[in-house]
């Protein structure tokens, strides 16, 4: 048991795809940084780590100061090490590119460096002096717990209230376990929490057991950092059966608890972003003979990432182009789907009419946005579901702040850490009454 | 096929790499196996009084994770017995007839001198080399450098040498003087046949920060070595050339310090040397080095059309100048092609902080290409040197409309130089 997380869990089979680097492999990589001057990498980095200069730090020996520079950024710098889509964010502007020469391998670096730190319980930053200001947060996931520890630093007051019982979001829930297990998430939350004086109520749900207005009674500002709901139905026939379940829900299962896959021999994942691309791979992981992710578009209008895809192809994933699942049949769990394809424009083929057999089947198109919860909030603007903001995470009622997937819609972990610390600095500078820089 | 083969001083060897007077030379098995793998030549580990040595003796810097770029060491001369070693030299000599084998010596006294000279010619060897250059250890005895660095005390002993050796002798030149040419003259006056530089610099090659200690660590302390390895080859290359030009001296040169491949070789061959001698890189990689450094220095002879080394020995020296004596009108600017540009912007930040600001980010900031101011670009070379893509900047040449004019000519007969730039007034 790692606090709250089980250790018997059916992520516990995946290893890392992406293994950690040794100490030589680290000195070789890091050798190889040409410590470029206003480097490409760092303008790539949602959080603007210095990239350069952890690197070099590398070379050097002095690991604790690269993990400092990596935190001074990004106090999720563990997690994102591992969870980043680095080939198109920092990697993807690598100077190497552009001699066809493999570009440095950041990811790894930055794994090294923050594994380094946490394993030995260095800390790096002190909560600042009690300011007397107050601030609730929404959600636990990484754009709160972001906010939260750079509130903190200020000397802020810090209560977050998560409705489930674990805490860290998507990354303890929802990460493919390939690139990070649950445990791994807890033992960042832990570390983050380290700062000390952050309060975190779990099993609270803001309008439900605390209403939203009350919010305000209890602090001087709020964040809203709850990501996002519910995976989306496909609202076609047969979609109650057992054996079909929403993505996200089942991913979180798999991750926390045991998920049954006995007797599945095909499963079929529908939709075609990153989360369906994860849970093709993770239903293959866990065994399932045959995993087929079904999209209505074409490869190459696919929104999940193209090198996560081809990824997913040499573990078994293989895929059914411009199709959609016109109805679920079976007699008590699913059996099979009723198929049809699509033309260019998203339209149907008369007669294009298959049949998958199928004893698993995962949504993964979309989730729900929870803007609505603030809906009735004099001042808070939605759009598209998303809560509205200024670039700095401020919304147009005072004292509310957003940030992370119900700002952005769903991005990156490390969209959220950087959306979560910049409303910090926010909140910070409307205690103090200044303008934010 | 080009003629590699070499005669220095009166050595011959089938071709210009011998291995320098060190551990790879310690033993016959090891000098046969060198010459097996292609060397030319080798100069023993340097004989004398047996002497006792020290555990650890060696030490190298570490330069981005590459160990070894400078070197040292503060081991003595061998530690084998002169019977054994002599017998050894005899039958390596019989079994490599054609190669050149060299014994290096280092005694006191004038007999000494002389008993260890005829026995080492006994043995059938080609040259002798008077070990002048150790900077650690047997210069406290008063050899070695101690030698090296009086003229007098270095003329006197090579003329013994000389008096009694009927084969070339060669005297090796320690480094670790201010100037070489008095060093290299009192050889010369001894009678020597030629003259090897450089032998090892004196060094603190590094302190264990944690332990606070000197290393090489012996128990809890250590003492300056001699330094070596690519690092030194530029003082090497100084010293070689400064000898070569002197009209006045004349010796051949074996050359040594920092030569890791045949392009370094063929650097001490252009500034004069005869023949080369390697140590280190041997040290580090072993005797298979030599394979390259033949073929290297063969295709280049080719592609510069060289049919024997005579041809390319001292070509580079005519090229060397006293500073007064260069163009100051003179003019280059650094050019940035931006097609191979990669956007690493090291060249903006070596010129601002290294340079003379002339080289700045693009004005627009979607394009990674930087711009060389070049009315204040001094043609220094710094952004080229930093610049990871090969060919990238190139220094182009600038007509700027001033006739040439030194600095000697300047003062003297009052040439006008061009306008300064890059000192932003």
């Amino acid at each position: 048991m790692t606090d709250g997380i089980a250790s018997d869990r059916s992520e516990t089979v995946f290893k890392d795809f992406k293994s950690g680097f040794s100490r030589e492999q680290a000195l070789v990589e890091a050798n190889r940084c040409f410590f470029c001057s206003d480097a490409p990498c760092i303008k790539a980095c949602p959080t603007q780590i210095d990239i350069p200069q952890f690197i070099r730090k590398i070379t050097t020996g002095n690991v604790k100061g690269s993990a400092r520079t990596i935190f001074e950024s990004n106090i999720l710098g563990m997690s994102c090490a591992r969870v980043c889509p680095v080939e198109v964010l920092c990697v993807s502007t690598c100077v190497y590119n552009g001699l066809d020469q493999p570009p440095i391998q950041i990811g790894k670096l930055q794994r090294y460096s923050t594994d380094f730190a946490i394993a030995e319980g260095w800390r790096f930053f002190a909560a600042g002096p009690d300011s007397g200001k107050s601030v609730g947060l929404i959600g636990a996931g990484p754009a709160s717990l972001a906010c939260a520890h750079e509130l903190r630093r200020h000397g802020h007051r810090v209560t977050i209230y998560e409705k489930r019982t674990s805490i860290g979001g998507l990354n303890t829930t929802g990460v493919a376990p390939y690139k990070m297990k649950a445990d791994c998430s807890v033992e960042e939350v832990a570390w983050i929490l380290g700062i000390g004086g952050i309060e975190v109520k779990t099993g609270v749900t803001i309008g439900v057991d605390i209403a939203v207005k009350d919010l305000e009674q209890l602090h001087n500002a709020v964040f809203f950092g709850a990501g996002l709901g519910a995976d989306t139905k496909l609202r076609v026939p047969g979609e109650h059966l057992a054996g079909v379940h929403g993505a996200v829900e089942w991913i979180e299962s798999m991750k926390l608890a045991r998920v049954a896959t006995a007797g599945v021999q095909h499963c079929v994942v529908v939709g075609g972003g990153n989360t369906a691309i994860d849970a093709v791979r993770e239903a293959r992981g866990l065994g399932i003979p045959r995993v087929t992710m079904l999209y209505r578009g074409s490869e190459v209008k696919m929104s999940g990432y193209a090198h996560e895809w081809r990824s997913a192809l040499p573990e078994g994933g293989c895929a059914e182009w411009q199709a959609i699942v016109t109805r679920f049949e079976g007699s008590q769990s699913v059996e099979r789907l009723h198929c049809q394809r699509l033309d260019a424009q998203k339209q149907p083929i008369s007669g294009s009419d298959f049949v998958l057999d199928a004893q698993l089947v995962l949504l993964a198109i979309g989730q729900s946005k929870l803007g609505t919860l603030l809906a009735g909030l004099e001042g808070i603007e939605i759009e598209g579901g998303r809560i509205v903001t200024d670039a700095h995470g401020s919304t147009g009622r005072k004292g509310w702040f957003a940030g992370g997937d119900c700002r952005n819609g769903g991005k990156e972990v490390v969209n959220a850490a950087a959306e979560g610390k910049s409303a910090a600095l926010a909140i910070h500078a409307y205690f103090s009454g200044g303008k934010h820089a | 096929m080009p003629d590699l083969s070499t005669n220095c001083g009166g050595i011959k060897s089938p071709n210009p790499f011998w291995l320098a007077s060190a551990p790879p030379t310690n033993s016959g098995l090891q000098v046969q196996r060198a010459f097996d793998a292609g060397w030319g030549g080798a100069v023993w580990k340097t004989l004398g009084q047996p002497i006792q040595n020290v555990s650890s003796r060696f030490g190298a810097t570490k330069v981005r994770g590459l160990a070894g770029i400078g070197f040292s060491n503060i081991e003595l001369i061998t530690d084998r017995s002169l019977d054994v070693n002599l017998r050894e030299i005899y039958e390596t000599k019989k079994m490599f007839p054609h190669h050149a084998l060299v014994v290096s010596l280092m005694v006191e006294t004038r007999q000494e001198w002389q008993d260890i000279i005829k026995r080492s010619i006994d043995t059938g060897a080609d040259g002798i080399e008077l070990n002048f250059g150790c900077p650690h250890g047997m210069c406290e005895r008063g050899m070695g450098s101690a030698v090296g660095q009086e003229p007098s005390v270095n003329q006197e002993i090579t003329s013994w040498a000389v008096q009694h050796s009927t084969v070339p002798v060669l005297v090796k030149l320690t480094p670790n003087v201010a100037d070489i040419l008095p060093h290299g003259h009192a050889a010369k006056r001894g009678g020597a046949h030629g003259v090897t530089l450089i032998n090892t610099i004196k060094s603190v090659i590094g302190i264990d920060i944690d332990q606070f200690l000197m290393e090489p660590r012996v128990d809890n302390r250590s003492t300056n070595g001699g330094y070596c390895g690519a690092a030194v080859k530029p003082i090497a290359l100084h010293m070689v050339g400064a000898l070569a030009r002197d009209k006045s001296f004349g010796l051949p040169i074996s050359g040594i310090g920092g030569i890791s491949n045949w392009r370094d070789a063929v650097e001490f061959l252009l500034l004069g040397s005869s023949s080369v001698q390697v140590c280190t890189e041997v040290m580090l990689r072993g005797y298979r080095v030599v394979n390259d450094m033949v073929e290297g220095l063969e295709e280049y002879m080719r592609k510069h059309n060289f049919t024997k080394l005579d041809d390319l020995i001292g070509k580079a020296v005519p090229s060397f100048s006293e500073w007064g004596n260069l163009d100051l009108n003179y003019e280059t600017v650094a050019k940035i092609d931006a097609s191979q540009c990669i956007g690493c912007n090291l060249c903006v930040v070596a010129c601002h902080d290294g340079a003379h600001q002339c080289i700045h980010p693009n004005a627009d900031e979607k394009i990674r290409v930087p711009v060389v101011d070049e009315s204040e670009c001094v043609g220094c070379n710094l952004c080229q040197i930093v610049c990871p893509v090969a060919g990238c900047i190139t220094m182009a040449e600038v007509d700027n409309g001033f006739s040439s004019a030194t600095w000697n000519e300047h003062v003297n007969d009052g040439k006008p130089l061009r306008p300064k730039k890059g000192v932003h007034h």
